[in-house]
C-alpha cells in the first residue's frame, strides 16, 4: 500500500494528520447516503485522526467530530490532499 | 389507510411531546431532568425497543416520550425507524405527538441540525434544545440562540442537562407549545428550501401520501421529504407500524418512479445548515488538541490501547465473577433462610415441598444471578456514559470482523463468560438486526459462571492431584466455547443470517464524566426485566421440574423419612434418566448422569446438587465435597467398569460447554427476539452440537484406547 502525500487519493490511504477535502463518494458498499448525512460531503474537509491498533478501522475527523469507519468503506471516499501532515 | 384524529391520548388536556435527537446529544439526561422520577419503561407493540415515557414534573399533564437516538429520519436501524414512526404518527394505537423537542448537541451543531431541520420540516410544534451549551462556552466559542431561533423559525433554548441550566426556559417553552405563536412557527415558509427538481419530486411523493391518507395535510410535505429517500430497514416484523402492505408498496413504487438524486437532497439541506451555522456560531477555539484527543491518543494506542482495554475488560470480568460472590452468598443465605422458615411454618407434605423445593429453590437458583447481572450492567452503563464503549468497539472491530460481526458485538460476547442473560440483553446496542441475532445465538456458548461448578466437580474427581493438568483442562473448556462461538457466528452470518456486510459507521463521542444517577438508572432498567418477565417463565419451569422429581412418590416411605435417592430413581425425572440412558450411553453417560443433565435445565449448577441426591450424599453437596467426589469415582456400570473415567469426564464437560441447559437464557431470548422461533433454534442447535461433540470425544477417545 502506498501512502500518498499530495494530489488525489482515497480516505483509507490518507496519512494521519493530513488535511483533505472530499471529492467523491462511491456507493459500492451502499453507505453513501448515510456517510453524507454524517457530514462526508463533496467539498468538505476531512482528516484521519488515527488508526485502530489492528490497522482497521480508522478514526476520522469530519464537521468537527470523530467518526470511525472501516477501510473498505473509506476506500470508496475520494479525497484531495490539501495540507500534508507535518507530524508523520 | 390511517385514520387521523388529534384527540388527546388519555385524560383531557394532556399533551404528548416527543423528545428526539442524535445519539450522544444528552437527550436521555434532559429527559431525566424534565421528568424526574416519574417515568415508566415499556415496549413498543411487537418490538423490544424500550419506550420511555414520563410526565413532566412541573407540568403533569404533559407526557414526554424519549425516542431512540437517531441521525436522520431516513432510517437505517430499528431504533431510527421507531423514532420516525412516532413522529409520523404511524405507531399502532397512538396519535401523532402534540409537539417535539429536538435535542441538539451544541458542540456539534452542524451535524445535529441535519435531524433538527428534518423534524422542523414535519410542521409539528417544535422546540430546539441546544444541549451541552457549556461545552461551547468552555471552548470559548459563542452561540447566538436568538439568532438560531430566527433562522430555524422555532424556539431555541440553550441547555446544560448536567447542571439544569436553561431548564426554566425550556419549561416555559413547553407550556407555550400550543400557543398560536409557536404553532405559527410550523409555517411552510420556515421549511428548508430546496431547488425546483427536488420540490416537484416532493410533490409527487406528497400526492401518494395524500391519496393513501398517510398523514394530516400539515405534515404531508415534511413526511414526503423523508419518504423520498430509500431507507435500509427491512420490512419484516415491523408490526408496530400502522402502514398496510399496500401503503408500503405504494411508497416504494413512487420512490422508484421519482428517481430523486438523494445526494443532492442531503447537500442542499447541509448548504442551508452551513449558512445558518456561520451566522449563529462564532468559533474562537484554536486548533489545540482537545482533552478527548489527548485521552484517545492513549486509549486507542497500538500498545497502550490494547493493554488498557484488556485490563478494563479483565477487571470487569473479575468484578462480575468475584465481586458478586459475597452478594450471591447473601442471596443464597436469604433463600435458605426463607426455605427453613417456610419448612417450619408449613411442616411436611406436598404443599410444603412445592414451596420449599419447587418455588423457593427454583426461583432462588435464578435470583442468585441478579448480583452478577446488576454489576455487569453497572460497569457497562458506566463505560457507555463515559464514551469509552465506542472506543472498545473501535479497537476490537478488526477481530470481530473475521466472524462477519463488528466491534459492537464484542462486549455482549465477553459478558457472556459471566452470564448469557445480561449478555443477550446487552446485544441491543447492535444496530443491525442480523448481527444482533447472530450475537444472541452464539453468546450462550461462552462458558458462563454456572458451568464452573460443574467443571470443578468433574475435574477434581477425575484429574485430582495434578494442578497443571486441572488448570489446563479448565482453560481448554473456556477456549473451546469461545472458538466455537466465533466459528458458529461466522457460519450463521454466511447462511441463515446472511445479509449485507455489517456497516461500521460509529461516532466516537467526546469523553465525559459518567453521571452516577444515569448509570444507576440504566442498571436498574436492564436488571428489572430479568426479575419480572423472565422470572415468570422461570417460576413455571421450576415448578414443573420439581413435580417431575417429586412424582410419583415411593410408596414405602413415610414423609419424615424419605429415601431421597430411591425417590429420585423412581420419579419421572429419574425414569427419564433411565429412559435416555441408551441415547447417552454412546457419550459414556449412565442414567445417573442423565438425571443430572435433565435437571441441569433449571440451571447448570443444579447438576452438582442432583449428583449429590442420586448418589445419596444429600442435597447439600457442593463442588468441593469429598464424599461426592468419592461416590462419583466409585460409580460402576453393571459389568463393574468405572463410569466416570477421565474420558467420560472430558466428554461430560464438553457436553456442558455446548448444551443449552439454561431456562433463563431461553426465556430472555424469547423476550428479546419476541417469539419462540429463535430460542427453539438455539436449543436445538446447541443440543445437537453438544451431543455430536461428546460423541466424537468419547467414541474417538475409546478408539484411541483412552477409555
Amino acid at each position: 500500500m502506498t501512502i500518498a502525500t499530495t494530489g488525489t487519493t482515497t480516505l483509507d490511504r490518507l496519512p494521519i494528520g493530513s488535511q483533505a477535502r472530499v471529492t467523491g463518494i462511491d456507493d459500492k458498499t451502499g453507505n453513501a447516503d448515510r456517510l453524507m448525512e454524517m457530514g462526508l460531503l463533496v467539498g468538505r474537509p476531512v482528516e484521519v485522526a488515527r488508526v485502530a491498533p489492528f490497522g482497521d478501522p480508522i478514526q476520522i475527523k469530519v464537521m468537527g467530530y470523530h467518526l470511525s469507519l472501516r477501510s473498505t468503506v473509506a476506500r470508496g471516499i475520494a479525497v484531495e490532499i490539501e495540507n500534508a501532515s507535518t507530524t508523520s | 389507510m390511517i385514520v387521523h384524529s388529534r384527540e388527546p391520548l388519555s385524560a383531557q388536556n394532556t399533551q404528548t411531546i416527543a423528545l428526539v435527537g442524535n445519539p450522544n446529544s444528552g437527550k436521555t439526561s434532559l429527559f431525566n431532568r424534565l421528568t424526574g422520577q416519574r417515568r415508566k419503561v415499556a415496549n413498543y407493540p411487537g418490538v423490544t425497543v424500550d419506550r420511555h415515557v414520563g410526565a413532566v414534573t412541573r407540568d403533569p399533564n404533559t407526557q414526554l416520550i424519549d425516542l431512540p437516538g437517531c441521525y436522520s429520519l431516513v432510517s437505517r436501524s430499528l431504533d431510527e425507524q421507531l423514532a420516525r414512526d412516532v413522529l409520523f404518527g404511524w405507531i399502532r394505537n397512538e396519535q401523532t405527538p402534540d409537539g417535539v423537542i429536538v435535542v441538539v448537541d451544541a458542540s456539534n451543531l452542524e451535524r445535529n441540525l441535519f435531524l433538527a431541520t428534518q423534524v422542523i420540516d414535519l410542521g409539528l410544534p417544535t422546540i430546539v434544545a441546544c444541549n451541552m451549551i457549556d461545552v461551547v462556552r468552555d471552548r470559548r466559542d459563542q452561540l447566538d440562540t436568538h439568532k438560531l431561533a430566527q433562522q430555524l423559525g422555532v424556539p431555541v433554548i440553550g441547555t446544560d442537562a448536567r447542571t439544569g441550566e436553561g431548564l426554566d426556559e425550556l419549561h416555559n417553552a413547553i407550556r407555550a407549545l400550543d400557543s398560536p405563536t409557536t404553532k405559527a412557527m410550523g409555517h411552510p415558509a420556515k421549511r428548508t428550501p430546496f431547488d425546483k427538481p427536488a420540490q416537484s419530486a416532493f410533490q409527487e411523493m406528497s400526492n401518494v401520501v395524500t391519496s393513501r391518507n398517510l398523514a394530516t395535510p400539515s405534515m404531508t410535505d415534511g413526511i414526503a421529504r423523508i419518504l423520498i429517500a430509500p431507507d435500509s430497514v427491512s420490512d419484516d416484523g415491523d408490526t408496530w407500524n400502522k402502514l398496510s402492505p399496500d401503503d408500503k408498496h405504494a411508497i416504494i413504487t413512487a420512490r422508484n418512479a421519482i428517481e430523486t438524486p438523494v445526494a443532492s437532497l442531503v447537500c442542499q439541506r447541509y448548504d442551508t445548515i452551513a449558512t445558518i451555522v456561520s451566522a449563529v456560531h462564532i468559533k474562537n477555539s484554536d486548533g489545540r488538541p482537545t482533552a478527548t484527543d489527548r485521552i484517545d491518543r492513549v486509549l486507542t494506542h497500538r500498545f497502550w490501547g490494547l493493554t488498557i482495554s484488556s485490563t478494563i475488560m479483565g477487571a470487569m470480568f473479575l468484578a462480575v465473577f468475584s465481586g458478586a460472590a459475597p452478594l450471591m452468598d447473601g442471596v443464597e443465605f436469604v433463600v435458605s433462610q426463607l426455605a427453613t422458615a417456610a419448612r417450619s411454618l408449613l411442616g411436611t407434605g406436598v404443599f410444603a415441598d412445592l414451596v420449599v423445593n419447587g418455588v423457593i429453590a427454583g426461583v432462588g437458583n435464578v435470583v442468585v444471578f441478579v448480583p452478577q447481572i446488576a454489576i455487569l450492567f453497572f460497569i457497562i452503563a458506566f463505560l457507555e456514559d463515559s464514551g469509552y464503549m465506542a472506543r472498545v468497539a473501535f479497537v476490537m472491530d478488526r477481530i470481530m470482523s473475521a466472524t462477519g460481526l463488528h466491534g459492537r458485538s464484542f462486549i455482549p460476547l465477553l459478558s457472556s463468560f459471566a452470564c448469557a442473560v445480561p449478555a443477550i440483553m446487552a446485544a441491543r446496542t447492535i444496530d443491525s438486526r442480523r448481527d444482533r441475532l447472530t450475537t444472541i445465538m452464539v453468546a450462550p456458548l461462552m462458558s458462563c459462571s454456572a458451568r464452573l461448578p460443574v467443571y470443578i466437580v468433574i475435574i477434581s474427581a477425575v484429574f485430582a492431584g495434578n494442578v497443571w493438568l486441572e488448570a489446563g483442562i479448565l482453560f481448554t473448556m473456556y477456549a473451546l466455547g469461545l472458538v466455537t462461538a466465533l466459528m458458529i457466528a461466522a457460519v450463521l452470518k454466511r447462511t441463515i443470517l446472511k445479509g449485507p456486510p455489517a456497516t461500521f459507521i460509529l461516532e466516537l463521542p467526546p469523553y465525559r464524566r459518567p453521571r452516577f444517577t444515569i448509570v444507576c438508572r440504566e442498571t436498574w432498567d436492564r436488571t428489572k426485566p430479568f426479575l419480572t418477565q423472565a422470572g415468570t417463565v422461570i417460576l413455571a419451569f421450576s415448578v414443573i421440574l420439581w413435580a417431575l422429581a417429586y412424582y410419583p412418590r415411593a410408596n414405602n416411605t413415610s414423609p419424615d423419612n424419605i429415601d431421597t435417592t430411591a425417590q429420585l430413581r423412581q420419579s419421572y425425572i429419574g425414569r427419564l434418566g433411565q429412559t435416555i440412558e441408551p441415547v447417552i450411553k454412546p457419550l459414556g453417560f449412565d442414567w445417573k448422569i442423565g438425571v443430572g443433565l435433565a435437571s441441569s435445565f433449571a440451571a447448570r449448577e443444579v447438576f452438582v446438587a442432583t449428583m449429590g441426591v442420586v448418589h445419596g450424599v444429600g442435597e447439600d453437596a457442593d463442588e468441593t465435597s469429598v464424599p461426592l467426589r468419592e461416590k462419583l469415582l466409585n460409580d460402576k456400570w453393571p459389568d463393574g467398569r468405572r463410569v466416570l473415567t477421565p474420558l467420560v469426564g472430558v466428554s461430560l464437560m464438553v457436553f456442558y460447554v455446548f448444551a443449552c441447559q439454561c431456562m433463563s437464557t431461553l426465556a430472555i431470548v424469547k423476550r428479546e427476539t419476541n417469539g419462540w422461533r429463535w430460542p427453539t433454534f438455539m436449543f436445538c442447535y446447541m443440543t445437537t452440537l453438544a451431543y455430536v461433540a461428546s460423541f466424537v470425544v468419547y467414541q474417538g477417545g475409546q478408539a484411541l484406547g483412552l477409555g
